[in-house]
């Protein structure tokens, strides 16, 4: 590693004073991805915490992990699973992936640990790709108009992004959302820790406003082309009440471990509790959120259970279903979380974390419009978070002043 | 009940009159700065609103509508007022405001002055005329309202709430020069109505 520290050093005198100066953000983030940085981060989002951001995203991304491993191998496996139900051999050439494959030779059964693996890595890898080359264009650019340092929210915010999508989504809607994600979600109110609203969030909802055809509906969710399957809320909202629980065909455990259809990697949500482990062990993220949210979205779904509906399907999932299904518990480890997005206070954080629960289930439910709820509601709750905050701090400082008046 | 709940409910989130309707922009930018005006102010329009919606509500149901005078003689069972509607409502709006400033002044002032110039600009916000011109086209009886007039009041005064928040936050924020300001209010609102997009389509 000595030559390259020695190259890095040699040429940094280029980019501080030189002719290169325009261009100082880049080597400063080359760098300090590369070697550990001598000094902290200074700037707003690391005002609140002791710790230092790069250290703080590296862990979410860690925390990732699973999610991620669980996008690539369900993902290729339900693909694998569509093409044997067809029963039609794989069209070379409607799809470059099925080159790839051929090529390699692993063919595609859904038995094959490996085959799945690969199959869903071709679907997820590319749109982690084009993620990272789009926004990082932009956060390149951002930082070097605007002389500040590319940050490793982003990092964050590019691995989010691909997993809260389904599949088959074409990779320029990914780059167009990313886009929108980063320059109007963060970077015009100046970068990482300074925006308000959480902007992997901000890049699905665009998506999921401007091009909804390709981010609802029964086709989307699996990588094979003229297969069609649900996710269970889609098929529970579609159902006849009398039929119930009935339709949706996966079983609860299924729903836990996350081999059925839905987003790249928001399907399993025992991924989602080995990384909330972490995040909760390192102190990263804030287990108040989670268990607000947990508290508010089950204590909702109990109450519209136990009231029940004539008519509307969706009050008879009971509350356990609705932790596992969707992106529930992805959201809430992964997004709701966000330190910069999310309520400050203490006390904050439960309100916020009760009021995305609550407002999840009752999108989930009650709003026909959109079968899943999560994502919109922790935006909901993103733009209230200030508003929350700033009513908790003024009553701890009355509290203050009353104590020390008396 | 479920039915005046379910339209309080409508009028507060689903329709909310600034951040599903735009309605009332003017204020809502301008005073957004920090959260106690804007709070302050959401609380006059609510009882603005709430005052406002169901007095028009009588003056249309009573006075204006097609058939309003049939109880004196059946001949003027055709008058149809309707036409002078919007004059009658900003009059009242007016009128109200006046009077609600005077009442104010006189038993709480302690209120009135924090209210200040915000009070008598409630007569100019769009989001007031709104509400009662809503009120007119969907041909709300009276208990509804009433309703209906809280409703859109609470919703209006939760988002200018929840704006001024955000902007406080935004003093931390490195806004880039072109769009400081008003730029970047436009650009939030936007946001928050997509958010607020998540509500849409609620059928209570």
């Amino acid at each position: 590693m000595k030559p390259l520290r020695r190259l890095l050093d040699s040429i940094e005198p280029q980019f501080k004073e030189g002719k290169l100066r325009w261009a100082y953000p880049l080597y400063e983030a080359l760098d300090t991805f590369l070697y550990t940085p001598g000094e902290v981060t200074k700037g707003p989002s690391h005002v609140r915490d002791s710790m230092d951001l790069k250290r703080m995203m590296t862990t979410v991304v860690v925390a990732l992990l699973p999610c991620i491993f669980m996008a690539m191998w369900n993902t290729g496996r339900q693909a694998n699973l569509a093409i044997e139900a067809l029963g039609v051999a794989p069209d070379v050439a409607a799809n470059w992936r099925y080159g790839v494959l051929d090529s390699l030779g692993v063919g595609y059964s859904a038995n094959s640990f490996f085959a799945c693996l690969l199959h869903g890595a071709l679907y997820f890898i590319p749109a982690y790709i084009v993620t990272n080359i789009a926004g990082g264009l932009w956060e390149v650019l951002f930082a070097t108009v605007r002389k500040h340092e590319v940050n490793e929210g982003f990092l964050v915010t590019g691995m989010l992004f691909p997993l809260t999508l389904p599949p088959t989504i074409p990779l320029w809607q990914v780059a167009v959302g990313i886009s929108f994600g980063v320059v109007i979600g963060k970077e015009v109110f100046g970068g990482t820790g300074r925006n308000f609203l959480n902007p992997a969030l901000t890049a699905r909802a665009f998506l999921y406003f401007a091009y909804p055809s390709a981010i609802v509906g029964d086709a989307v969710w699996t990588a094979c082309d003229g297969f069609s399957g649900a996710t269970p809320l889609g098929a529970l909202a579609t159902a006849d009440v009398a039929h119930g629980m009935a339709a949706i065909s996966e079983d609860w455990m299924q729903a836990f471990l996350g081999t059925m259809q839905g987003s790249m990697g928001e399907t399993s949500t025992l991924a989602c509790l080995i990384g909330a482990a972490i995040l909760i062990g390192t102190g990263v993220g804030s287990w108040r959120i989670m268990v607000s949210v947990v508290i508010g979205a089950a204590g909702l779904a109990m109450f519209l259970h136990g009231v029940g509906s004539k008519t509307n399907p969706m009050f008879l999932m009971p509350w356990y279903w609705h932790m596992v299904v969707g992106g529930f518990a992805f959201g809430t480890v992964f997004m709701a979380t966000d330190p910069v997005s999310a309520a400050m206070t203490e006390g904050g954080k439960w309100v916020y974390g009760l009021l995305i629960g609550m407002l999840t289930i009752v999108i989930r439910v009650i709003n026909p419009a959109y079968p899943e709820g999560i994502m919109l509601a922790i935006l909901f709750g993103n733009v209230f978070a200030p508003a929350i905050d700033y009513w908790f701090v003024s009553r701890n400082i009355k509290r203050r002043q009353n104590r020390n008046a008396a | 009940m479920e039915h005046y709940l379910s339209l309080f409910l409508k009028a507060c989130f689903v329709e909310n009159m600034a951040l599903a309707f735009f309605l009332g922009m003017c204020t809502f930018l301008a005073v957004s700065k920090n959260v106690k005006t804007a709070f302050m102010l959401g609380l006059a329009v609510i009882v603005v609103q709430s005052i406002t919606v169901p007095m028009n509500n009588l003056i249309y149901q009573h006075l204006l509508k097609e058939g309003s005078f049939a109880w004196i003689s059946p001949s003027l069972a055709n008058v149809d007022l309707t036409f002078v509607g919007l004059i009658s409502y900003i009059g009242t709006i007016a009128a109200m405001v006046q009077i609600l400033e005077m009442f104010l002044d006189r038993y709480i002032p302690a209120l009135y002055t924090t209210l200040g110039i915000f009070l008598p600009l409630i007569t100019v916000n769009c989001a007031i005329l709104g509400g009662t011109l809503f009120m007119v086209e969907r041909d709300y009886n009276f208990p509804e309202s009433v309703v209906f007039g809280f409703g859109t009041g609470v919703g209006w005064a939760l988002a200018i709430t929840a704006l001024a928040g955000i902007r406080e936050k935004l003093k931390y924020s490195d806004v880039p020069e072109g769009l400081r300001g008003l730029g970047i209010t436009f650009i939030v609102v936007g946001l928050m109505a997509m958010a607020f997009m998540a509500l849409g389509g609620i059928q209570l």
